[in-house]
């Protein structure tokens, strides 16, 4: 499968910041980290299925908004307590002004 | 048998501080004893989703297969009796002992008891799992269910209790609820919310007696109004589990005394959690005991670092939330440190009260809104505080302005 959809333009996000993408009845959160890259993971936090995009980006990291488990958004590695499932990422890809995410 | 880590109570502190001291790399002995039968469990859905939930379960913060993995060894349904610090052993009820290198003290609190004649089997307090499958079994529609105590447990439990739609009444002797640590202001919308949910709130109203025949408990307050319910829900704060480290001869100063590292006046017994008080960095060493999910985990994971040797000290701000309904209150800092207020709205009517001392220091946020709205930037207000940041009143009270450029500066 290489499902290919749009889940933004690009400049929608600020960097180091985080927005939620809904599709086909799945939640995403895309990122786009300090260096202008842009990443894609699961939308919902492995710990108790709260939105990630409501929570804080700092450098390579995602911090979920009720409980503050942490997860690079990056490689999706859970980072230390409460969490310890790792996030699912998905592959992002920049063109002709939108951001792609491969849901897969 | 080899002396290792015995770590006192199976709730968050304990469970993080078991499984910490595995992530360091100790190789000895570590025994977690806790007088419940269950694995060490998650308290804050307790409260929330424990209640309104379809199937009630534990949440787990280990599974059996990863205590056993980890080699921790998790003995449940005991108490510790007493400490023996001359020969490093504690005494268990089912009469065994366990010898310790380092001891750890993760004993928790437990409810408050109400100080009144005629409390019987249909009044009752949440504190554990089984506490709260007691409390469950009597919600449903047109059930009367008196909580007495306006503060966070008793309104999660309302506000679970009205999915059930249960006829709820909230009775609170001070003046308004969340008297404790939450601004007037915020407290005011959290009572709104309960009485646009159905929820009779009677603040003001202290208790002249309660008789509890086993079938209903009749309610009698200060003003003669009486209030009759098939259930009485007592949530009127926590006081430390202490005993056992008082008997022992520890320093007890509003809990078990620790320092700034979470050691007691024994230098190896560690005490972390809802049980100890101690010296909090960011108000320059104010001696305070925090009754929250946070701070549990953090000290457990610091308790454990420090029984190995780190010698860190704790300087994590304090933070707390609540659910109720589909509002999410958040609270980083202590805001009785303030002097004055500057107020930040969010939109959707959600804002933050940013709490600044004299000096203009930030010294706490507290927020409240639908959803997670205020997260992101109490989590900035958090760091601010932490930062001992001076910010700007005009930046904090402006939403167009991004707090996380001050953190920057």
């Amino acid at each position: 499968m290489s499902d290919w959809v749009e889940a933004c333009r690009v400049g929608e996000i600020d960097e180091e910041d985080v927005m939620r993408f809904d599709h086909a009845g799945r939640t995403f959160a895309i990122y786009r980290s300090p260096d202008d890259d842009y990443f894609a993971t699961d939308g919902l936090c492995t710990h108790e299925k709260v939105h990630l995009a409501d929570g804080l980006v700092m450098d390579d990291i995602i911090e979920c908004p009720k409980h503050n488990g942490r997860f690079n958004y990056k490689t999706g590695a859970a980072r230390g307590a409460p969490v310890c499932v790792n996030l699912k990422t998905y592959p992002v890809k920049v063109e002709a002004g939108a951001v792609m995410i491969q849901i897969g | 048998m080899r002396a290792g880590m015995v770590i006192v109570g199976a709730g968050e502190c304990g469970g993080r501080a078991a499984l910490a001291l595995r992530e360091l790399g100790f190789d000895r002995p570590v025994t977690l004893v806790g007088d419940e039968p269950h694995l060490p469990y998650e308290r804050p859905p307790l409260s929330k989703e424990a209640m309104t939930g379809e199937a009630p379960a534990i949440k787990a913060i280990a599974s059996d297969e990863l205590l056993a993995e980890r080699s921790i060894r998790h003995i449940h349904s005991v108490q510790v009796v007493a400490i023996d610090r001359a020969t490093h052993e504690v005494r268990l009820s089912d009469g065994s002992s366990l010898p310790y290198e380092k001891l750890l003290l993760a004993t928790g609190s437990t409810p408050r008891r109400l100080p009144m004649p005629g409390l019987g089997a249909r009044c009752v307090y949440l504190r554990t799992f089984n506490d709260a499958l007691a409390i469950r079994a009597h919600l449903r529609a047109g059930n009367r269910v008196a909580i007495i105590g306006g503060g966070f447990i008793g309104l999660e439990l309302a506000a679970a209790a009205r999915k059930f739609a249960a006829d709820v009444t909230v009775i609170e002797a001070q003046p308004r609820i969340l008297m404790r640590g939450v601004p007037a202001e915020i407290a005011a919308i959290i009572h709104q919310a309960h009485e646009a949910e159905g929820v009779r709130v009677l603040t003001g109203q202290g208790i002249a007696t309660i008789a509890d025949d086993g079938a209903e408990v009749r309610i009698t307050l200060a003003d003669a109004r009486e209030v009759v319910a098939d259930l009485a829900v007592i949530g009127i704060g926590a006081v430390p589990v202490t005993a056992l480290a008082a008997e022992a001869g520890l320093t007890i100063d509003n809990g078990i005394a620790v320092d700034a590292g979470l050691r007691t006046s024994d230098p190896d017994i560690f005490a972390a959690g809802d049980c100890c008080s101690f010296p909090l960095a960011v108000y320059g060493g104010r001696r305070v005991r925090l009754e929250a999910w946070r701070n549990a985990q953090e000290q457990g994971a610091l308790a454990a670092r420090n029984m190995l040797g780190a010698g860190e000290a704790h300087i994590a701000v304090p933070w707390f939330w609540s659910d109720q309904y589909g509002l999410t209150l958040q609270i980083a800092g202590l805001s009785d440190e303030g002097r004055s207020v500057v107020r930040r709205d969010l939109g959707d009517g959600a804002f933050i009260l940013f709490h600044l001392a004299e000096d203009g220091r930030l010294v706490a946020a507290s927020g409240i809104g639908p959803g997670n709205a205020v997260a992101r930037d109490i989590r900035l207000a958090e760091m601010l505080i932490a930062k001992r940041a001076t910010p700007d009143r005009e930046a904090l009270g402006s939403q167009a302005f991004k707090l996380k450029s001050l953190l920057a500066a």
